[in-house]
């Protein structure tokens, strides 16, 4: 969706402000809601593209203002309901409806150092066709899905050339809708910044994007 | 080893986006939704706090509200509560920049080292057990006196936990992520750097899973500098691009 996440090439966000010494977390819960993300995963119900793709629908008035966790908070509820994990009333009441059974939890404290060395790599043993080779130019097409996709729209339709392939890899795009992984080649595609921005940028100067196979079209 | 992430129930957002288009209301409750965390709208006929009073409230501060939802987690048991103890240990304690430092001091110190760094970033990084969540497909680039790198997510918030830890709020923020890419020498300009014509400035936009890793140049006036010595040189900033590794004895930018 051409959300108001797909930043790239805006100017007017003003200057950037890093601060000294910053706090791995401003706040504890920002902490906690992280946590809860990762341990949820551990269900292997939500994966890591219909966490992406909830929090892009939050509205982008809101999206803008709401802090980074503030997010990742909505996006975690809105991601527990949409697979039943939990329902809209038992967040409102923070009580389990009556009755409700009481689960396992999968990601234990003994179980934790596993879980985080392991990761959850997305890159997958199934054949597939790499439909471009290292060193071709193409070209990434200009789609405007109405769901989630990893193509920024500043990249649509600019012409670029494949500069390594790195596997085949989850395609986000379905996976975020519950449409299976689709697992298919990955590529990291340069694209002059002359290419993407004209005459203003300088001639050397490159972007380099990771692109699935279904982004792009030979040229 | 988990289980890859498959999908498993089909997520709402579908009906959220649908519901987006032909009603408005249900655009305004998503807002309420995101704003109070009752995300009554994605449960069709849920009660919500905004027409019905006769519940209690959800608190509006988040600290509450994200300790009201553990809490129902835990009694439902989908959370284990020692477990997030340790996942926040982790983040706080286990991964950040010094890990990446000890890469970089590494590279710099150990040729055969940094060779199979530029081929293989996985396994090499590896060698100091720094794997796993977000870092399990690494590429390390390298500066050099012709081109200088920088890595941005310009969709979300894509970084290299393991070996930079939890990403800074600049990284994260819509100022970074939107003018990186279209300006790159402007946002290095504010970083205090200034990248002569004749470099190529080569931005790494992380919109997959692949995470990217800045090995920057070793400064001068450092031969014979012991790894650990080094590695208490390389600044987080260094890692991503928006810094370079200064001499000993210059003054790091504020």
């Amino acid at each position: 969706m051409n959300g108001v996440h797909d930043v790239g090439g805006m100017q007017d966000f003003g200057p950037i402000k890093p601060e000294a010494n910053e706090p791995v977390f401003h706040a504890s819960w920002e902490g906690r809601v992280l946590a809860m993300n990762l341990a949820i995963a551990a269900w292997g119900k939500i994966n890591i593209d219909n966490r992406r793709s909830v929090r892009e629908l939050i509205p982008p008035a809101e999206q803008l203002a709401m802090s980074y966790y503030e997010k990742w908070y909505a996006g975690l509820v809105m991601n527990l309901i949409g697979v039943s994990m939990v329902t809209g009333a038992e967040v409102e009441s923070g009580m389990p409806v009556p009755g409700s059974p009481k689960l396992t939890p999968p990601l234990t404290a003994a179980r934790v150092p596993v879980f985080w060395s392991n990761g959850s790599p997305k890159i997958r043993s199934v054949p597939a066709t790499a439909n471009f080779r290292v060193g071709q130019r193409v070209r990434a097409r200009n789609i405007n899905p109405l769901t989630h996709t990893r193509l920024p729209r500043y990249a649509r339709g600019k012409f670029g050339v494949v500069e390594k392939a790195h596997g085949i890899f989850v395609f986000p795009d379905t996976n975020a809708q519950g449409l299976g992984e689709r697992p298919q080649y990955l590529y990291s595609v340069r694209f002059a910044a002359r290419e993407l921005w004209g005459d203003q940028a300088r001639t050397k100067d490159t972007v380099y994007i990771d692109m699935w196979d279904d982004y792009l079209e030979s040229v | 080893m988990i289980p890859p992430e498959r999908t498993g129930g089909r997520c709402r957002s579908e009906g959220i986006l649908a519901n987006d288009e032909s009603n408005p209301l249900d655009r305004r409750r998503f807002l309420k939704t995101a704003a109070t965390g009752t995300a009554a709208v994605a449960v069709p006929g849920a009660t919500h706090a905004e027409d019905h009073h006769d519940h209690q409230d959800v608190p509006s501060d988040p600290a509450l509200r994200v300790k009201a939802l553990e809490s129902l987690l835990v009694e439902k048991g989908l959370v284990d509560r020692p477990a997030l103890d340790a996942l926040v240990d982790t983040f706080e304690h286990k991964i950040g920049p010094r890990n990446g430092a000890r890469v970089v001091a590494k590279a710099w110190s150990d040729p055969a080292y940094k060779h199979r760094l530029l081929a293989d970033a996985n396994k090499a990084i590896a060698e100091f057990g720094y794997t796993g969540q977000q870092g399990e497909h690494m590429v390390v680039v390298e500066n050099s006196p012709t081109v200088h790198h920088m890595v941005v997510c310009t969709l979300c918030s894509c970084y290299p936990w393991p070996t930079l830890g939890l990403p800074p709020v600049w990284y994260k923020s819509a100022a970074y992520r939107s003018r990186v890419v279209i300006d790159p020498r402007g946002v290095l300009n504010e970083f205090g750097l200034e990248i002569p014509d004749d470099v190529e400035v080569r931005v790494w936009d992380s919109t997959a899973e692949i995470r990217y890793l800045v090995l920057p140049e070793r400064p001068p006036g450092t031969e014979g500098m012991s790894e650990e010595a080094l590695a208490a040189m390389v600044t987080r900033d260094s890692m991503i691009g928006t810094a370079k590794v200064l001499p000993p004895g210059q003054r790091v930018m504020p």
